[in-house]
C-alpha cells in the first residue's frame, strides 16, 4: 500500500472508475426494470378516467380495484389455478428431475449415455414447436381443458434434469457406498442422503420452476377454454377483450400476481443468489 | 470375528486386468495391511470384499462361506473410507446410528450402542455436533465409530488416515491399533505408506501391479524381502542398493569400494548389493562387509541419530552416524555395513539371492 497523497485527518475513499461505470450501467438497468413495474402499480390505484394521466403518483389514489378485483370471484378462482398448477408442477419436478439425475449421475448402465443425449436434445427444442404436439397429445387423451392438460407438459423438465445430474455428480461416491455397507435401499440413500446433499440446487430448481410456472401464458391459453380453469396470466388478459380494455383492472391483477414472487424473493434472496451462481445461469 | 479368503481373485476392468488372481487368506483377529504404490490395486481389492466391486473371477469367502454375490449389506463387513463418508446434514450420533440402520435392535438399545462407542472413542460430548464442526481426526472417529457400532464380522479399512496431518497421523494409528486389540476383530487396512504397514500390521501384504509380491510379519519384510521392490519399500529411509560384481571371495562395486563375503547363490556375476541406511556406519573396517567412501552432500540431524548423503562415482549413498556425531559437509568418509547386515539381489531379474 502506498502513502495517501491526501494530508492526514482528511480521509479520501479512493472511487477507481471502473466502479463508477459499474454504478451507472447498474443504476441505468434498475430504472430500466423498475419504471414499468412502478406503471404497474400507479395504475392499479387510478380509476379509469386517469388511466392515460400517465403521472407516477396518482391524483386521486383509490383501492377501488382492488376491491373490485379481489371481490371478484373468478380472480380468486384462477389465483387458486395458479397455485395448484405451479405448487404440483414444482414438487414434481423436484422429485423427478431429481431421481433421472441421480439416477444418470451414480449408476453405470447400458444406454445411459443415449438416455442423456435424448434428454439434451430436447432442450433444444422451442416451446413453440412442441406446443402442437402436446396439443394432439391432450386432445387425443381428452385432457384439454383441464388442470392436468395444464401440467402435464412440464411435469418433467430436460433442464432440471440436467442441473440435478451435474449437482449429483458432485456427491461423492464414498458416502453413498458407505450407506450400502450399512444396508440402506438405493432409493433410500437418494431420499436420505443424496438429496439433502443437493439442497441448494434443490432449492434453485423448484423456484425457477415455480416462477415459470406461475407466469406460464402460452400453453394455459391454448389449452384452457372455460374461464374456471384459467390461471392468473390467461385470466388476466381476458379482461383485455372483454368489452373495452380496463387497464386499471389489468394492472391490479398483475400487481396481485406479482406479490407471490416478491414474497418467494425477499425470503429465499439468500438462496435464488446462491442457486443462480450454482446453476452458472446469468440473472 | 471372521477369516477372510481371497482365492485367485481377479478383477478385469474391460479388457485391462488390474487385479492378477490373487491369493490371501486372513486369519481371524488378524490386522493385516495391504501396502503397495498408487494404482497397484489395493483398493480394488478392498472393495470387492466389501462387495461394492463385482468380481471378474475366483472366490472370496468369509468365515468359509463363498460371498461372491452377495450384496455388500449381507456380508457383515464394516467400511471406513479415506474420506470418511460421514454426512454433512445429520448430527454425531445420527451418523453414528447408520452403523446400525438394518439391525432390529430397540431405539433405546440403539441410542446405548452409539454411546458406547462414542465413549470408547471419546466422542461423548459431540455427540449432537454436525460433522461440520469436527476436526478431521473426531470426524475419522466418528467414521470409526460408524463402523464399530454393528460389531462387524470384519473392518475394511481404505487409507484412513492420508487426510491427517503427519502428527494426528501417529495418533490416530495408534488409536486404531489399541482398538483393535481391544476388539479382536479382523482388519484389512489398505494403505501407501510404509510406516503406517510396518507399525500396524500383524501381518503386511506387498502388492504391485495388481500382484501380490510378498505376504509377511513386518520383520520378516524388513529382514527378507524377496525382490528389490520389496526392499526399497520397506524401511526408511530407502535401502541402498549398489552395483557390483561377482570375484571369488568377495565383489566390486561399480563405484569403487568392496564387499567381502558374497552370496553363495548367484547364477550371474552382476548383483545389487543392499544396505540399509541404518546399518551402514562410519567405523572401522575390522569386521568383513560392505565399504564405501565419498564425499558428504547433505547431513540430516534428527537428534536420535544423523543421516548423511555421501556421493561417490555419481551414486548417492545413505548411511547413519550415532546423534553426536556429525560430519561436515564436503568431508571425506568411508562408511561401513557388517557382511550379516547386507542384502544381495540379482541385477537382472531383481529377486533376492540365498538368505543371509
Ligand atoms: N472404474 C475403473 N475403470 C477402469 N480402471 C479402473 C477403475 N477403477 C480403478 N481402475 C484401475 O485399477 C487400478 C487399481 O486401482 P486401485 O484404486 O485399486 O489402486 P490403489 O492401489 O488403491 O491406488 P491408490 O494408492 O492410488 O489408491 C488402477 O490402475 C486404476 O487405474
Ligand atoms: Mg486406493
Amino acid at each position: 500500500m502506498k502513502a495517501a497523497a491526501s494530508p492526514p485527518g482528511l480521509v479520501m475513499p479512493h472511487i477507481r472508475p471502473g466502479r463508477i461505470l459499474a454504478w451507472t450501467l447498474l443504476f441505468i438497468g434498475g430504472v430500466i426494470m423498475v419504471t414499468p413495474l412502478l406503471f404497474m402499480l400507479s395504475t392499479s390505484l387510478k380509476d379509469a378516467s386517469q388511466v392515460y394521466d400517465l403521472r407516477v403518483i396518482p391524483e386521486t389514489p383509490t383501492l377501488d380495484n382492488y376491491i373490485e378485483i379481489l371481490g371478484d370471484g373468478r380472480f380468486t378462482r384462477w389465483l387458486v389455478n395458479s397455485t395448484i398448477v405451479a405448487v404440483i408442477v414444482t414438487l414434481s419436478n423436484v422429485f423427478f428431475d431429481s431421481l433421472v439425475g441421480y439416477t444418470l449421475a451414480k449408476f453405470r448402465f447400458r444406454g445411459r449415455y443415449v438416455v442423456f443425449i435424448a434428454i439434451l436434445s430436447t432442450l433444444m427444442i422451442p416451446t413453440e414447436m412442441l406446443v402442437l404436439p402436446w396439443y394432439l397429445m391432450a386432445s387425443q387423451f381428452g385432457w384439454i381443458d383441464s388442470y392436468w392438460g395444464i401440467m402435464f407438459p412440464g411435469m418433467m423438465t430436460a433442464f432440471g434434469t440436467f442441473l440435478m445430474k451435474q449437482f449429483f455428480e458432485g456427491v461423492p461416491d464414498d458416502f453413498l457406498e458407505a450407506a450400502r455397507i450399512d444396508g440402506l435401499n438405493e432409493f433410500t440413500i437418494w431420499w436420505k442422503i443424496a438429496m439433502p446433499l443437493v439442497t441448494p440446487a434443490l432449492s434453485a430448481l423448484a423456484i425457477f420452476t415455480f416462477l415459470g410456472n406461475w407466469t406460464a401464458f402460452f400453453w394455459p391459453l391454448i389449452v384452457t377454454t372455460s374461464a374456471e380453469l384459467y390461471t392468473l396470466p390467461v385470466g388476466l388478459s381476458s379482461f383485455a377483450v372483454e368489452q373495452s380494455i380496463q387497464w386499471e383492472k389489468i394492472m391490479t391483477g398483475a400487481s396481485i400476481a406479482t406479490l407471490p414472487t416478491l414474497i418467494i424473493f425477499l425470503f429465499l434472496q439468500r438462496y435464488i443468489v446462491r442457486g443462480v451462481m450454482l446453476a452458472g445461469l446469468k440473472g | 470375528m471372521a477369516t477372510i479368503d481371497l482365492d485367485r481373485l481377479i478383477k478385469r476392468y474391460g479388457h485391462t486386468t488390474v487385479v492378477h488372481g490373487i491369493d490371501l487368506s486372513v486369519r481371524d483377529g488378524e490386522f493385516v495391511v495391504l501396502v503397495g504404490p498408487s494404482g497397484c490395486g489395493k483398493s480394488t481389492t478392498l472393495r470387492m470384499i466389501a462387495g461394492l466391486e463385482e468380481i471378474s473371477g475366483g472366490e472370496i469367502r468369509i468365515d468359509g462361506r463363498v460371498i461372491n454375490d452377495l450384496e455388500p449389506k449381507d456380508r457383515n463387513i464394516a467400511m471406513v473410507f479415506q474420506n470418511y463418508a460421514i454426512y454433512p446434514h445429520v448430527t454425531v450420533a445420527e451418523n453414528i446410528a447408520f452403523g446400525l440402520y438394518r439391525s432390529n435392535l430397540s431405539k433405546s438399545e440403539k441410542r446405548q450402542r452409539v454411546e458406547q462407542a462414542a465413549e470408547t472413542l471419546g466422542l461423548s460430548q459431540l455427540l449432537d455436533r454436525r460433522p461440520s464442526a469436527l476436526s478431521g481426526g473426531q470426524r475419522q472417529r466418528v467414521a470409526i465409530g460408524r463402523a464399530m457400532v454393528r460389531d462387524p464380522a470384519a473392518f475394511l479399512f481404505d487409507e484412513p488416515l492420508s487426510n491427517l496431518d503427519a502428527q494426528l497421523r501417529t495418533q490416530m494409528r495408534i488409536e486404531i491399533k489399541r482398538l483393535h486389540h481391544r476388539l479382536g476383530t479382523t482388519s484389512v487396512f489398505v494403505t501407501h505408506d510404509q510406516v503406517e504397514a510396518m507399525t500396524m500390521a500383524d501381518r503386511i501384504v506387498v502388492m504391485r501391479d495388481g500382484k501380490i509380491l510378498q505376504v509377511g510379519t513386518p520383520l520378516e519384510l524388513y529382514e527378507n524381502p524377496v525382490d528389490v521392490f520389496t526392499a526399497r519399500f520397506i524401511g526408511s529411509p530407502t535401502m541402498n542398493l549398489l552395483p557390483a560384481s561377482l570375484r571369488d571371495g568377495g565383489a566390486d562395486l561399480s563405484l569403487g569400494g568392496s564387499v567381502q563375503v558374497p552370496p553363495a547363490t548367484a547364477t550371474t556375476a552382476d548383483i545389487l548389493v543392499g544396505a540399509r541406511p541404518q546399518d551402514l556406519v562410519p567405523s572401522s573396517q575390522g569386521v568383513p562387509g560392505l565399504t564405501v567412501s565419498g564425499t558428504v552432500a547433505v547431513v540430516e540431524t534428527l537428534g536420535s541419530e544423523t543421516l548423511v548423503h555421501i556421493e561417490g562415482a555419481g551414486q548417492t549413498i545413505i548411511g547413519s552416524a550415532p546423534g553426536r556425531q556429525i560430519p561436515r559437509i564436503g568431508e571425506h568418509l568411508t562408511l561401513h555395513a557388517p557382511a550379516e547386515r547386507l542384502y544381495y539381489f540379482d541385477k537382472a531379474t531383481e529377486k533376492a539371492l540365498a538368505a543371509r
